[in-house]
């Protein structure tokens, strides 16, 4: 059992022992199982920031640290496990073991079944890394549905007055969108007889490929199912693609399908919030990435126009409604739906610029948006309530409060100097070329995301203190622990941004090398 | 003599041995009706074996009776069970299992 | 001078003898890098990241630190000040039009976004070029003086040590903006900026006005914001690289290689989008409401976005992207700036708060230089803002004195106040004559080259529209005198008309006279001309220090070549030949003109100013509320924003999720009815085979007696049936 050689194994499943430990200790013991939980999420977090400094190659295009070992075998129906990441996987396993580490501490006022809460929240953990690192799409769409239960919990027991109703609308929506692609991963197994994404070697030394290398070089052979290629009228490809983008788009939110978000966000618990803005979102735009457009590369390039109008009105509609909100939770829910239209507006741009802007974007949203959510948990723990309009002049009585949300705010807005900007920056830059009015459209979302961000802040925190909060306390000890590493990572990617892109750049270069249509 | 003697002789045996094992309501009876029938049926075999010649029905007969006999003893053993447990040897009293 | 600039030969000289030793290439870099080595670079790049350190420091530690560490940020600011001195120095002993350093020719760059073969980059780097090096100076020194007057002006403050953070940090953002070499860089610390100017507006942020301010101010200037970031991405996509030489270099051959050796079109709206920047951080027409509104902000804070940063940003910007400002581009900035001039000249007539009048009087002086850079005098309007800088730092510093001394910023309430505040007055007049365009003082001289320019282009274009930024510039010139000594009339002369505030007003300490002293005497020599790298007499032909380092390099045109060479020859023959003279006249008959009136109005009473106000009280009401802008942009832009974004947040909350909630319901109600159909007809077959069967079996139970003789009797009769069967078959 070498750490080294399965790292990413041990990243996954480290939180099972911690599932099990807990599993084990009487739910009295209150401070022990919030220990156990601590470390059995420190440990892949060590595991992960390992992984990011000395384990992963920077440098390389390849899939690296990859594991693989047959799981079920029946005939023909081979289902490996196959894991592995790249620069497009590896920072989104990193910000998980963090997310999920600060998620931990951030939970530390949970007390009702404090067992149940941590073991299912680690078990999230094991269902989002496994996501991310699977390379074969049986194992993924095992991951995917990991995932969803314990979130389904998580919001349904321990979350707010509507939980039961939030709770059923995600785990119903997203489970529609799985349902689709599960369809989508049959049909390709039909036709191919394989579901490993990434080719590989085996044991005679012959390549065996990949999904995604068939459909580069000779497309998905559809002759298997219909005679010419047709289903219903529309090319077979085009079926997989719409399959696959609807189950990513309902994950990223892509509008029309985000009105889960904020319903799933307003009602789950804020550590709860936190792990679903910050890496669940996440989910959407990788599946997208990984799978969703590789694998049907010409119905990509066909309808990307399309995608990147979904992109604008993403970024531009959701800071709209943001701006409508009077609920402190909803508006931040709503920005980071206009925060996700980057990632499909980039991701449809195709450029080098743009590709490189959306991936940034997943990151740096993820530091971001789990900022913003632990500011609104603070305030809510204090004056049990998100009316906007009933606060005023927080600043005076929580100045340091006031200063970290302001960094919050401004690194949510992009302010040069902080992550966000240089992935919204660089998406724009990117999609200028392929989209010039959408881009242009998409700078009205830039300043509206200001606007309702900095009008959240005059109503919250400027002006003259409101009498009833004359007595809440400043920010603690404990909350500004689970603040500081995200607004480090705001600041060190905002003023060496590099250090992330040399890691993506690779990624996705040889991600744009999968079209071959493009150049 | 010919065969049909023997065989109206046999008949009426069995018709007698049925008739006691149906109607009487005594367990001795019962008995007594039942060696009718295995005696009416023997007599038959008895009978065939001499006209065709053959021994084997003469055999098969005295297999018969042999069983027959502990046939009597096992039963006469569970009447007394029987009168023991219920204090009578009507076949519709014991109706534990029943229901 | 001439102590520093035989220094600084000596040095070019070391250099160049290094530079033997080294060989002949080494020799034609140093000499291409005017004695410029990496160490100038890293002391070039000290300057902001100085304040930047004290802004880190003070950040966390300020409270603790004693006096709150302002000393430690008036140091740093100085430090950097030192700098900036040492490295104009050196410009100055280059003394060449074409001086230009940049990082990337000596080896140092920094790759922001990764260096991957094969994918673009973006390359950031320090430019030092004459601009930039007066403009270091410029802001070290108007920043280090502000930082000092905060030390007196914000003492007692409950937040003195953010303060202090804030205003380095916006220092910072304005030094590293001077010396970006790039337009993303820019753009950064242009944001910055706006980040900055947010913050200490918003200072006493428990004020509902301030916060109001503060929110009005960053999101003006964001709008202008986002335009100039989709200008960026015009020139990205058409050139692939930001680098303001790489730019200027590309835009050349744009021009060169277009069919019809034209300006291309996406060119124009690329250079208007990037104007627009400028428009919302400059304060110019439509986008100026922002800048009076600013006032709420403390005054050192006034000043330092009035005279050093976010508004100099702008003009700084049209400055340095005027190579890539088409014709067309160029007409929209003049008519906007000039406009701008004597829009903002008029509401400064009738302001009666000091700050506001002189925030108005900021505007229309930015509409100056943009007006200038427009029509082609770049150097003038950047020169303009140099002086622009120090007497408009003097007065709102000034201003800042009269208010700490009244506590009041109400115009109608001062009066007389020469007799307290005497170093006041005096600065604060000094910056006035600056302001109004006397001889002699410093703003004569730069107003005297815009209005040239603007006369030379009118004179060459023949088309009436290229009057128009003259015309404009010309009457705002006159009015300017006339507001800006209305505002010494009725602050500094006359009787107090508040006698108990006039009793208290006492001048304050050292802190605070010290920088207006330094700014009001470099009101006055600031402008002065230069030939040949030293002072000239006053009344030579010799033209202002920083006109003659600037204007001689060879003009954009003339690279270009073709028609555009000819035109521009053109222009510079009306410039030198007949504007000139013209416009000196022209200035000196406005200022004049303005001055006489101010003096007939509000120091001999000649005229009674309430009387004309009287007479056109519909119009004076009309400019009194400055034109009702806030209130237009009140009613549409913002209400509009604010009705749509409801709008579309009900439209979410009904339609896109009542949809789903449909689609939900509608699955709830299909579900109940294949329940229903289970429940009745599904299961009903089902349980109708149950009971069937339960029906025969207790029928069938009646047969099982459990008597044997029952049995018996059956099993016989159904033996004698079978043997009856087989019998009678």
């Amino acid at each position: 059992m070498n750490v080294a050689s399965n790292l990413l194994s041990w990243i996954t499943f480290f939180p099972l022992v911690g599932i099990l430990a807990i599993m084990c200790l009487p739910s009295a013991q209150k401070q022990l199982i919030r220990l156990v939980a601590i470390v059995a999420s420190a440990v892949p977090l060590g595991l992960s920031l390992y992984m990011w400094f000395w384990g992963f190659d920077g440098a390389s295009e390849r899939m690296q640290l990859i594991e693989r070992a047959p799981w079920i075998q029946a005939g023909n129906f081979v289902v490996q496990y196959f894991v592995g990441v790249d620069g497009l996987s590896m920072p989104l396993v990193a910000l998980t073991c963090l997310l999920l580490f600060i998620g931990v501490f951030a939970s530390w006022n949970i007390e009702r079944g404090l067992k149940g809460y941590f073991a299912l929240l680690l078990l999230l953990e094991i269902g989002i890394n496994g996501t991310f690192v699977s390379l074969d799409m049986f194992l993924f769409y095992v991951f995917w549905e990991i995932m969803l239960l314990p979130m389904y919990f998580l919001i349904g027991i321990w979350g707010g007055p509507r939980r039961e109703y939030a709770a059923i609308k995600f785990f119903l929506y997203t489970l529609a969108g799985s349902v689709l692609m599960l369809v989508a991963i049959v049909a390709i197994y039909i036709i191919t007889g394989r579901f490993n994404i990434q080719s590989y070697l085996d044991v005679n030394g012959n390549n065996v490929a990949g999904l995604l290398e068939l459909a580069r070089t000779k497309n998905i052979n559809p002759q298997v199912l219909t005679a010419n290629g047709m289903l219903l009228g529309l090319p077979f490809q085009d079926w997989i693609f719409w399959f696959f983008f609807i189950a990513f788009a309902i994950k990223v939110p892509v509008f029309p399908f985000h009105t889960w978000l904020p319903d799933a966000h307003v009602e789950a618990p804020t550590p709860i919030s936190v792990i679903l803005a910050g890496i669940l979102l996440k989910l959407g735009g990788y599946g997208m990435l990984r799978i969703g457009f590789p694998i049907a590369p010409e119905s990509f390039m066909k309808y990307r126009d399309f995608l990147a109008v979904l992109g604008t009105i993403n970024i531009v509609y959701g800071a709209y409604v943001a701006m409508g909100q009077t609920d402190f939770k909803k508006l931040v829910a709503y920005s980071s739906v206009s925060h996700m239209g980057y990632v499909l507006l980039g991701a449809a741009s195709m450029t080098d610029m743009g590709l490189k802007g959306a991936t940034l974007q997943m990151f740096n949203h993820g530091t971001s948006s789990a900022m913003l959510f632990l500011i609104v948990g603070v305030l809510y723990d204090r004056a049990h309530h998100r009316d906007l309009n009933g606060f005023g002049g927080l600043m005076t009585q929580m100045p340091r409060y006031g200063g970290w949300t302001t960094l919050g705010f401004f690194a949510a807005l992009g302010l040069p100097g902080l992550a966000g900007f240089w992935s919204e920056a660089m998406t724009l830059l990117g999609s200028f070329g392929p989209y010039p009015t959408l881009t242009i459209i998409s700078g009205l979302g830039v300043l509206m995301t200001a606007a309702f961000l900095l009008w959240t802040i005059q109503r919250v925190f400027l002006g003259p203190l409101n009498p009833k909060y004359a007595k809440l306390p400043d920010i603690s000890a404990r909350e500004i622990f689970c603040q500081a590493p995200f607004a480090a990572l705001c600041i060190v990617f905002g003023v060496a941004p590099a250090m992330l892109i040399n890691i993506l750049a690779p990624a996705v270069k040889s991600y744009l090398a999968m079209f071959p249509g493009l150049h | 003599m010919g065969l049909a003697g023997y065989l109206i002789v046999s008949a009426v045996m069995l018709a007698c041995g049925i008739v006691c094992t149906v109607a009487r309501k005594n367990v001795i009876y019962i008995l007594m009706g039942i060696e009718l029938i295995l005696n009416a049926a023997n007599l038959n075999l008895v009978a065939f074996s001499r006209f065709n010649g053959h021994l084997d029905g003469q055999v098969f007969a005295i297999f018969s009776i042999i069983l027959a006999a502990a046939e009597a003893a096992v039963a006469l053993a569970i009447v007394l069970n029987v009168f023991g447990l219920f204090d009578s040897i009507r076949p519709d009293d014991p109706d534990l299992l029943k229901e | 001078m001439h102590s520093i600039l035989s220094i600084l030969q000596e040095h070019a000289k070391t250099a160049e003898q290094a530079g033997e030793a080294a060989g002949g290439a080494a020799r034609a870099l140093a000499s291409a890098n005017w004695g410029f080595e990496q160490k100038d670079i890293y002391l070039l790049m000290a300057i902001p990241l100085l304040p930047l350190a004290g802004y880190i420091i003070q950040l966390f530690f300020g409270r603790k630190l004693p006096r709150q560490g302002d000393w430690m940020l008036i140091s740093l600011m100085f430090a950097g000040f030192g700098i900036a001195i040492y490295e104009f120095a050196k410009c100055l002993g280059a003394w060449s039009p074409e001086f230009k350093i940049e990082s990337r020719t000596m080896g140092l760059s920094w790759n922001f976004l990764g260096s991957s073969p094969g994918s673009p980059s973006l390359v950031a780097g320090v430019l030092y070029d004459n601009l930039s090096a007066a403009m270091l100076v410029v802001v070290t020194l108007v920043s280090s003086l502000v930082h000092l007057f905060s030390a007196g002006y914000m003492k007692g403050d409950s937040r003195y040590h953010l303060f202090f953070a804030n205003i380095s940090l916006f220092s910072f953002a304005m030094l590293g903006l001077v010396i970006s070499d790039n337009l993303i860089f820019f753009f950064i610390f242009w944001e910055l900026m706006g980040l900055c100017s947010y913050l200490l507006i918003g200072h006493f942020y428990y004020k509902d006005s301030a916060r109001k301010a503060s929110l009005k101010a960053f999101m003006t200037t964001r709008i202008g914001d986002v335009c100039l970031l989709i200008g960026l991405c015009i020139l990205y996509q058409h050139f692939g690289t930001l680098q303001f030489t790489e730019l200027y270099e590309k835009v050349k051959i744009a021009v060169q290689n277009s069919p019809t050796h034209e300006w291309p079109e996406w060119l124009t709206a690329a250079g208007i989008l990037v104007f627009l920047g400028s428009v919302g951080k400059s304060a110019q027409f439509p986008l100026h409401v922002w800048l009076p509104d600013a006032m709420e902000g403390p005054t050192p804070v006034s000043a330092m976005i009035h005279a050093a940063t976010m508004v100099a940003a702008g003009v700084y910007l049209v400055g340095r992207a005027f190579p890539i400002l088409t014709p067309d581009a160029r007409i929209v900035v003049s008519i906007v700036g000039s406009f701008t001039g004597i829009f903002a000249a008029t509401i400064g007539i009738c302001a009666n708060d000091i700050k506001k009048v002189l925030a108005y009087s900021t505007i229309s002086q930015l509409g100056f230089m943009i007006a200038s850079i427009g029509v082609g005098g770049v150097g003038a309007g950047l020169f303009h803002m140099i002086t622009h800088a120090c007497f408009k730092a003097c007065l709102f510093l000034g201003s800042g004195s009269v208010i700490h001394a009244v506590h009041t910023q109400d115009m109608r309430e001062m009066g007389g106040l020469r007799r307290k505040l005497p170093i006041t007055y005096l600065t604060m007049l000094a910056s006035t004559l600056a302001i109004a365009g006397v001889p002699l003082f410093a703003g004569f001289y730069s107003k005297d080259a815009i209005l040239a320019h603007a006369l030379a282009r009118a004179m060459n274009e023949g088309i009436w529209y290229y009057y128009l930024p003259i015309a404009f510039l010309a009457t705002a010139s006159c009015i300017t005198a006339f507001y800006m000594f209305r505002l010494v009339h009725m602050t500094f002369h006359g009787e107090p008309r508040d006698r108990e505030k006039f009793d208290h007003a006492h001048e304050s300490g050292p802190a605070m006279a010290i920088p207006l002293i330094v700014l009001g005497s470099l009101a006055v020599v600031c402008g002065y001309p230069f030939a040949h790298g030293i002072p000239a007499p006053l009344f030579s032909e010799a033209r202002p220090w920083f006109l003659a380092i600037w204007e001689d390099h060879v003009p954009f045109e003339t690279l270009l070549g073709g028609h555009f060479a000819e035109h521009h020859e053109h222009y510079e023959h009306i410039l030198h030949e007949s504007a000139h003279s013209n416009a000196v006249i022209l200035s000196l008959c406005a200022a004049g003109l303005g001055i006489s009136l101010s003096f007939a109005f509000y120091y001999f009473r000649w005229f009674s100013a309430e009387k004309c106000a009287n007479a056109i009280r519909p119009v004076y009401n009309t400019v009194l509320n400055k034109y009702y802008f806030d209130e237009f942009y009140g009613k549409t832009f913002i209400a509009g924003t604010l009705v749509f974004s409801k709008v579309s947040s009900l439209f979410d909350k009904y339609v896109i999720d009542g949809i789903v909630n449909f689609v939900g319901g509608l699955m709830k109600k299909s579900s109940d009815a294949s329940a229903s159909f289970d429940r009745t007809v599904v299961d009903g077959f089902v349980n109708f085979a149950g009971f069937g069967t339960q029906a025969i079996a207790s029928i069938s139970r009646m047969l099982q007696t459990g008597r044997i003789q029952q049995y018996v009797a059956f099993s016989v009769f159904a033996l004698v049936v079978v043997a009856a069967l087989l019998i009678l078959r």
